[in-house]
């Protein structure tokens, strides 16, 4: 499919027009579709009132639509549609990862302040114990619904949402139960079932103090007296607990609190400062993340060490000899094994009980490879090398072979012996070649989550840790621990520990680079 | 005597290579033909699984695929499906930013580049709380790209794999001379046809490697899977074999190592067939 580019120069200028014209239709369709998806986010977030996300993809429409109309700016057209989602999924993402982390999102944490102090209000009203029953008819009047109660002593009273009880003459009664009022409508079953979530929320005071309770009705033929066990003081931000003065009030932190610390639940997202920092770096934890950021580390830098080691002597080895290319295919086969399935496999070939390593190959011992603590953490080790060394071996082996010739030839005839000839020319040259990979494999050692999630979980289980840390945890499972796995999900320290790590990472490669680079220098 | 000293030099030079070279490739099979048979055992425990090709059976496929409980077939189709598209787009959009890095000149190249080179440092994974916040906050307005939905899920493979496709890439394009650009825009052709018929063909090589390096990080994926699908009905292959094997690991095996070979098949193949790019690209990619 190369085409010509000795092509002649009439064929190619007889073309244009009507390539152009292709070619237009073809833009103007494709930001077409984009402007018809991008206008129906827009409204879609107006809908669900997210002006802020309204207004960015609004701001991105706009920006869009200009690069691709104006004339030049050619880079722009090309770079644009890669850099969207970059800048949404990947820039964005760190961005909020560094919002999230200084707020108490989780469980418990997921809703706005107004939202919660509702829900606490909601689930603060409970059924007064052995209160009396009212037989009730909902009523109707200007889109308002009304409860027509008949006491249990047959007085009749109607009353409101925020419109409390008041005796009233009923104009009809079925055996001695009010039915209705004239100016009210009297809603059949059919239309109860209509207005039902209406009705869940109709709480009618008895009267003009709140603290003597409500009445409410689910079903809309009988209610019951309820009353708040905690009262919301809009003025000073208070929850009172009318009966023993009891009062709750905002910790700051995304809860109601009371003076013994007992939280009124929900709670609400709110910014925390540095409160998940000073969890994560903090005295009791302090130990134990830094126990976990040193295993990491040792982690990462043998499981390199090991794997680069490996990959290069069977490279040296195996280069050269009669057959190379068999090996390669072969040594090449667990790399295109999915990581995840292949660590799966380690973990039942580990296994204590079952596992091949101990029934075959050991004969029946129960030797406990990720059980123990010491053992799960060499085993992790052991078969990130099997994972990695493949590739190492054929980066290696590249590098190997592409060492020109004429060098080597040059010393031997300068009087080296081979010995001489590999370890000062050939390998200087494979490790100048290879060192940004080391540095490369090095980050991802340092977050190599499949490997340990699968073969252990992070574990054996720590049960004294109180970030939950198990024996093999490197940060990033941490990370996917506190935010998915744990009962109590807590978004923000997860995203405590992912800044963490950012920070640590940068540090680390701006030092590796540093140091690759004078390697570079002194050859 | 000749030749029994010069069976000994050979053990001395290249017999021990070989034999290196045989125990490594040992090592490096061993758990990929011990899944194999499990796959093919009469039973589908992990004791029975032991027995290296004992017997020949192909239950564990049918128990595999015959249990409403997994849907296999489903997560089989479905990570084919968000693999393939997400490798497709992230394809066709890293190479355009790889193309203007590499024939246009602009303010902010440079830095651009070298941001390229630090969001690799940065796994996508590591944001993936913020990331199933902010795909939920999404699904709110837009259901097609919130929680549960491929769509969702493959818009945020193609943020974390534009940084490393576009650097992989970026390096093959300065290979391609620039005249033959320059020859093709005096014979009158738009960049757009110089890109698409020209270029690219020309750089087939790395389009080949870097569209597989995608399919097989996406297909392998967990945490961000696991986080944005929590339907069984929606998940991919890796997620929902983790499910069924984290739970009865002893029991399971047989069907998981069936499902393992499935899952596995689309990628080993691809990886033959396109071993030489591979290779070819690994290399230029350290010497480079």
């Amino acid at each position: 499919m190369r085409l010509s580019t000795t092509k002649p120069a009439s064929v190619g200028s007889a073309l244009r027009p009507k390539a152009s014209i292709f070619g237009l239709t073809v833009k103007i369709i494709l930001i077409g579709l984009v402007d018809a998806f991008g206008l129906f986010m827009v409204s879609q977030f107006f809908l669900v009132d997210q002006i802020g996300l309204a207004a960015v993809a609004i701001l991105g429409l706009v920006v869009i639509n200009v690069i691709y109309w104006r004339r030049g700016g050619l880079a722009a057209k090309y770079l644009t549609p890669g850099l969207v989602f970059l800048l949404v999924f990947q820039v964005f993402v760190i961005i909020y990862t560094v919002i999230i982390s200084f707020t108490n999102s989780g469980t418990g944490h997921n809703v706005s302040k107004d939202s919660a102090i509702e829900s606490i209000i909601n689930n603060s009203i409970v059924r007064v114990e052995d209160s009396p029953t009212y037989d009730v008819r909902v009523l109707e009047q200007g889109g308002n619904l009304f409860l027509l109660a008949t006491s249990p002593d047959g007085d009749f009273f109607l009353g409101g949402q925020d419109e409390p009880l008041k005796p009233v003459v009923p104009s009809k009664t079925a055996s001695g139960i009010a039915t209705e009022v004239t100016g009210y409508n009297t809603l059949k079953l059919a239309q109860i079932f209509a207005v039902q979530e209406e009705l869940a929320e109709l709480t009618v005071p008895l009267d003009d103090n709140p603290a003597d309770g409500y009445l409410r009705s689910a079903d809309g033929s009988t209610a019951f007296v309820f009353s708040a066990n905690l009262v919301y003081d809009a003025s000073n931000d208070t929850f009172v607990d009318p009966s023993t003065g009891n009062t709750f009030v905002d910790n700051g932190a995304g809860n109601f609190v009371d003076s013994n610390g007992e939280e009124l639940q929900p709670g609400w997202n709110t910014a925390i400062g540095f409160a998940n920092y000073a969890k994560a770096l903090g005295a009791s934890a302090q130990v134990e993340l830094l126990g976990v950021f040193v295993w990491t580390l040792t982690y990462a830098v043998s499981s390199v060490a090991l794997t680069f080691g490996l990959g290069l002597f069977l490279a040296i080895t195996i280069n050269g000899l009669r057959g190379t290319r068999l090996y390669r295919s072969l040594l090449i086969l667990p790399y295109a094994f999915p990581v995840f399935l292949s660590g799966l496999i380690w973990s039942g070939l580990l296994n204590e009980t079952f596992g091949f390593v101990n029934q075959v190959l050991l004969g029946g011992a129960s030797v406990p490879w990720l059980q123990d603590p010491i053992l799960a953490k060499i085993s992790v080790i052991l078969v990130s090398v099997w994972f990695g060394f493949p590739y190492f071996f054929l980066v290696c082996l590249g590098a190997l072979q592409s060492v020109p010739p004429e060098l080597a030839e040059a010393a031997r005839v300068d009087g080296a012996k081979p010995s001489q000839v590999f370890s000062k020319i050939t390998l200087p040259l494979v490790l100048v070649a290879t060192s940004p990979l080391l540095v490369a494999g090095f980050a991802f050692s340092f977050n190599d989550f499949n490997t340990i999630f699968v073969l252990t979980g992070g574990g054996p289980i720590n049960i004294d840790s109180s970030i939950s840390a198990g024996a093999t945890d490197i940060l990033i499972t941490l990370v996917y621990k506190q935010a998915f796995v744990n009962t109590t999900v807590d978004y923000g320290l997860a995203s405590a520990f992912a800044v963490i790590i950012f920070l640590v990472i940068t540090i680390m490669s701006i030092f590796l680079f540093r140091r690759t680079r004078s390697l570079e220098e002194v050859y | 005597m000749t030749t029994m000293s010069s069976f000994f030099s050979w053990v001395a030079q290249r017999g021990w290579r070989h034999l290196v070279a045989i125990v490594m490739c040992v090592f490096a099979i061993f758990p990929l033909l011990y899944v194999v048979s499990a796959s093919f055992a009469s039973s589908g425990t992990l004791t029975a699984s032991n027995q290296l090709f004992a017997s020949f059976t192909f239950d564990n496929y049918v128990d595999l695929l015959s249990d409403p409980d997994r849907p296999y077939l489903t997560w089989w189709f479905n990570t084919l499906i968000i693999a393939a598209s997400a490798a497709t787009i992230a394809l066709l959009f890293g190479s355009l930013a790889a193309y203007a890095f590499s024939r246009l000149r602009f303010r902010g190249r440079r830095i651009g580049l070298g941001a390229l080179v630090l969001t690799q440092l940065f796994p996508q994974f590591l944001g993936v709380v913020a990331i199933f916040l902010l795909v939920r906050t999404l699904g709110d307005a837009v259901p097609a790209l919130g929680l549960n939905t491929h769509t969702g899920l493959i818009a945020v493979y193609l943020g974390g794999a534009l940084g490393i496709n576009t650097y992989l890439m970026y390096g093959y394009f300065n290979t391609v001379p620039r005249e033959i650009d320059e020859a093709a825009k005096i014979d009158g052709a738009s960049h757009v046809r110089t890109f698409f018929t020209i270029i690219l063909p020309l750089v087939a090589p790395i389009l080949v490697i870097v569209w597989m390096i995608t399919y097989i990080a996406v297909a392998g994926d967990y945490v961000i899977a696991s986080a944005i699908l929590s339907d069984p009905n929606m998940q991919t292959a890796t997620v929902g074999l983790f499910t069924l094997i984290n739970t009865f690991r002893s029991d399971n095996w047989g069907a998981f190592s069936a499902g393992a070979i499935l899952s596995a098949l689309p990628v080993v193949l691809m990886f033959l067939y396109g071993q030489k790019y591979i290779i070819g690209g690994l290399s230029a990619g350290s010497v480079k």
